[in-house]
This record gives C-alpha cells, structure tokens and sequence, in this order.
C-alpha cells in the first residue's frame, strides 16, 4: 500500500458518508414515509475509538420498539459499505420532535398525520392547543385520546370534515 | 450505552449500581401493573394510552436496569426474571394492586408527578449515564402526569359515585406516597455525591403539583396515618409475589425463550 496519508483520510470520509447515505434511507417502521434522517433520529456516523465505523441512533421513546428493528434495518444496509459498522444508542441528547426536518413534516401532513408542533422548554404541558386537520386544513379539531397507536402519536378527530387522524405529539 | 467507569464525583459503583436499580424497579412493577388493564380498560382508546404508559415505563426500567446490572455483569433480564421476590427494591405504591379505575388512576398522578420531580433533577445527575436517561423519561413523564391529572379531574368533580370512588381510591392509596420521600443510607450517599436527589427534597415540588389538582377535583386529601414501607428493603405486600409469578414465569419455564 502506497496511500499517502491525505487518501486515508479521504478514504474513510468517503466511507462515512457513503454509510450515511445509506443508513439515512432507512424507513421507520411504524411510519414508513418518513426515514430515519427526517426523524432526526440519525444523530451521527462517526470513526470509532477502534477505528471502526458507527452509525449514532436515538431513540424517540424510552420504550419504542421501533428502535431494535431500525438498528437491524441499519445494520442490512451498511454491511453492503462496510461489514465492521457498528450502530450504537446513544440516549443523550434526548431525542426531540423539534429535530423532524421540514421534509419530514411536510410527508406527516401528506400522510395524514398532523406533524408535531414546537416543543416549549420542558415542562408539564397543561395549556389548550390549536391542531390543524391534516386534511381538510381546519383548526376545528379535538383530541380523541392523548396516546395513540404508537408511543409518538395521539388520536384526533376534525370537526369540520369529521376526519379522525394522529397527530404527531410534541416531545 | 455508555461505559461504566466514568468519573461521578466519587460515588461507589455499587451505590450506583443500587440506586439505578431501585429506580428501574418501580418503573418495571409498575409498568407490569398498567400492562394487567390490557382489554379491560373502560373504552379503547383508555386501554391504548395505559398500554403506552406501562410501555414507556418499560423502557425506562430497561435502561435503568441494563445500567445498574452492568456493574455486575447482570443484563436487564437477569434483573427482571431471575430475582426473588425480596431483591426486588421498588417502593409499594407501585406495586399497589390495580383498584378500579380510580385507584389507578390516582396512583398514576401521584406517581407519575414524583417521577416527574426526580428525573426533572435527575436530568442533571453527575452520573452522564443516570442524567441522560432522566432527561430523556422527563418528557415521557410529562404526558403520563397530564393524563392521570385529566381522569382525576373528571371523576372526582364528577358523578357522585365517580366522585365517591375517587375519595375511596385517593384515601387508600395515599398512605403509600410516604415511602416515596423516605430519606435511608443509600440515598444520603446518592445526594452526598450528587448523583440523585434526597428523596425528602422532593416533597414540595410533587405537592406542588398534586395538591392543586385533588382540591380542583374536590377531593379531601386524606390525614398522614398509617405510613406503609419497606419496599426499598425487598418487603412487599401479598400481591407482590403473584405480579412476579406472572411477570417471570414463562423466562423462568422456558430459559432463553425468545422472540
């Protein structure tokens, strides 16, 4: 090998982002029209202290179960680039809904999920909000239930074009 | 996750190791709890958002429990199903059995609204690991206060018998809030080093919250009594055992089983 040190470098750069081209196209599972890199969920892919590269997830939910089959959906994808890619969970920071790009918001309103809204300083959430109907547009909503069926959403209803639909929640 | 050797101004591993574990266990009973209304709930749409909150609870436990056991070289699962019933550190109002739905639900704000005060301090632990995960089940707990104080409103300022019940369920659940802020050597140790909380600190801040919302129910807060404890010592009441029984039996009978 004759690699001057600069291709090395540009080597692994060209490596890493190729990882993060492909990690960035993986579909959450739950909802499959936003990818992880809409989510914001992909945090980072990064040479490793062993020199190996990682592919930086975090979860949305303590408890989303979404979060094993993406690290596996990651997983199938980036061998294809490098075998010895690793996906590693990191918690901090935590994952916010402020992170879903414009991309992504506009596919949840396509897809008839009311994108979330900006998230105040933490805090206990006890105020009365306007949610748009991702369908007809009005802001004549009402919440159904603050959980719905997935961690992410709560259960809407329109009152104007009598729709129900999830709205993605705050976080 | 994160290694386990990392600087927290001091505190011994195994203190951690105790106190992460504790935590985890209140999440993981409780959650175990919430997980018995699936298909019993009063309407759909109820059994969903109780389901979401025992699962968010399971998430939190499983972090907890995967950073306290790592210490010893215990994975999560060992925790969760390989321990009796009097390893188990988690404090009785978790463990509380289900009630009505009133019981629950007044067992979840009280809870929920401690929950929220500890990782609200937590969230800036000198442990990185015990912070991160605070910061991350603060906002999980934020909804699972807001929906507990939605349903306590509604049935206590209700019918009269919502309202009854309501009293009932209140009067004997809250003997238990006690234990919560129940100061002992590992949690002196704990604050000294500034990894959590004193547990008595956090009284004001969880009365700030749950006060309010019992008086806009019209519901009488109960005299301090009888103060049950024990569950951070591994006592736990009669219940207990058959939860556990449910929660580990098929890990138990089919060792390594999965999915």
């Amino acid at each position: 090998m004759n690699d001057s040190p600069k291709d090395v470098v540009s080597d692994v750069l060209g490596v890493l982002h190729q990882l993060r081209e492909v990690a960035a196209d993986v579909p959450d599972p739950e909802i499959p029209v936003l990818t992880i890199a809409d989510l914001g969920i992909l945090r980072e892919v990064r040479q490793g202290q062993d020199g190996h590269a990682e592919v930086v997830i975090t979860p949305t939910y303590s408890g989303c179960p979404a979060t094993e089959a993406i690290k596996a959906d990651v997983l199938a994808r980036t061998a294809a680039v490098d075998p010895a890619a690793r996906v590693v969970i990191e918690l901090a920071p935590a994952w916010t809904t402020d992170w879903i790009t414009e991309t992504g918001r506009r596919k949840l309103a396509e897809y008839g999920i009311a994108p979330p809204q900006p998230t105040r300083t933490v805090g206990l959430q006890l105020g009365r909000r306007i949610v748009s109907c991702p369908r007809c547009g009005s802001g004549d909503t009402e919440e159904l239930s603050r959980f719905g069926s997935t961690p992410c959403k709560a259960l809407r209803r329109c009152r104007a074009c009598a729709e129900p639909f999830d709205e993605f929640k705050s976080l | 996750m994160t290694e386990h050797a990392e600087a927290r101004a001091g505190a011994p591993n195994a203190d951690v190791a105790a106190y992460a574990i504790r935590l985890g266990d209140d999440a993981l009973i409780l959650s175990q709890r919430l997980s018995e209304w699936t298909a019993r709930s009063p309407e759909i749409e109820e059994d969903v958002a109780l389901l979401n909150i025992a699962l968010d609870l399971l998430g939190q436990a499983r972090a907890l429990l995967s950073y306290g056991g790592g210490f010893s070289g215990k994975s999560e699962d060992d925790l969760a199903y390989l321990r009796e019933e009097r390893s188990f550190t988690n404090v009785q109002l978790a463990e509380l059995e289900n009630g009505d739905f009133a019981v629950t639900m007044v067992r979840q704000l009280l809870f929920s609204a401690y929950q929220y005060e500890l990782y609200r301090v937590l969230a800036g632990s000198t442990d990185a690991q015990l912070a991160a995960i605070a910061a991350k089940a603060i906002k999980e707990v934020a909804y699972h206060v807001e929906h507990s104080r939605t349903w306590v409103l509604r049935l206590g300022d209700g019918t009269q018998l919502s309202r009854e019940r309501s009293q009932a369920a209140l009067d004997a659940v809250w003997p238990f809030v006690h234990e919560l802020f129940e100061d002992d050597a590992l949690a002196e140790r704990i604050a000294e080093h500034g990894v959590g909380p004193l547990p008595s600190a956090l009284r004001d801040g969880w009365q700030a919250t749950v006060l309010p919302v019992l008086a806009e129910a019209t519901l009488t807060v109960p005299e301090d009594g009888w103060q049950p404890s024990g569950g951070r010592t591994g006592l736990h009441a009669q219940g207990f055992g058959y939860l556990l029984a449910e929660l580990q039996h098929l890990h138990r009978s089919h060792p390594g089983a999965s999915w």
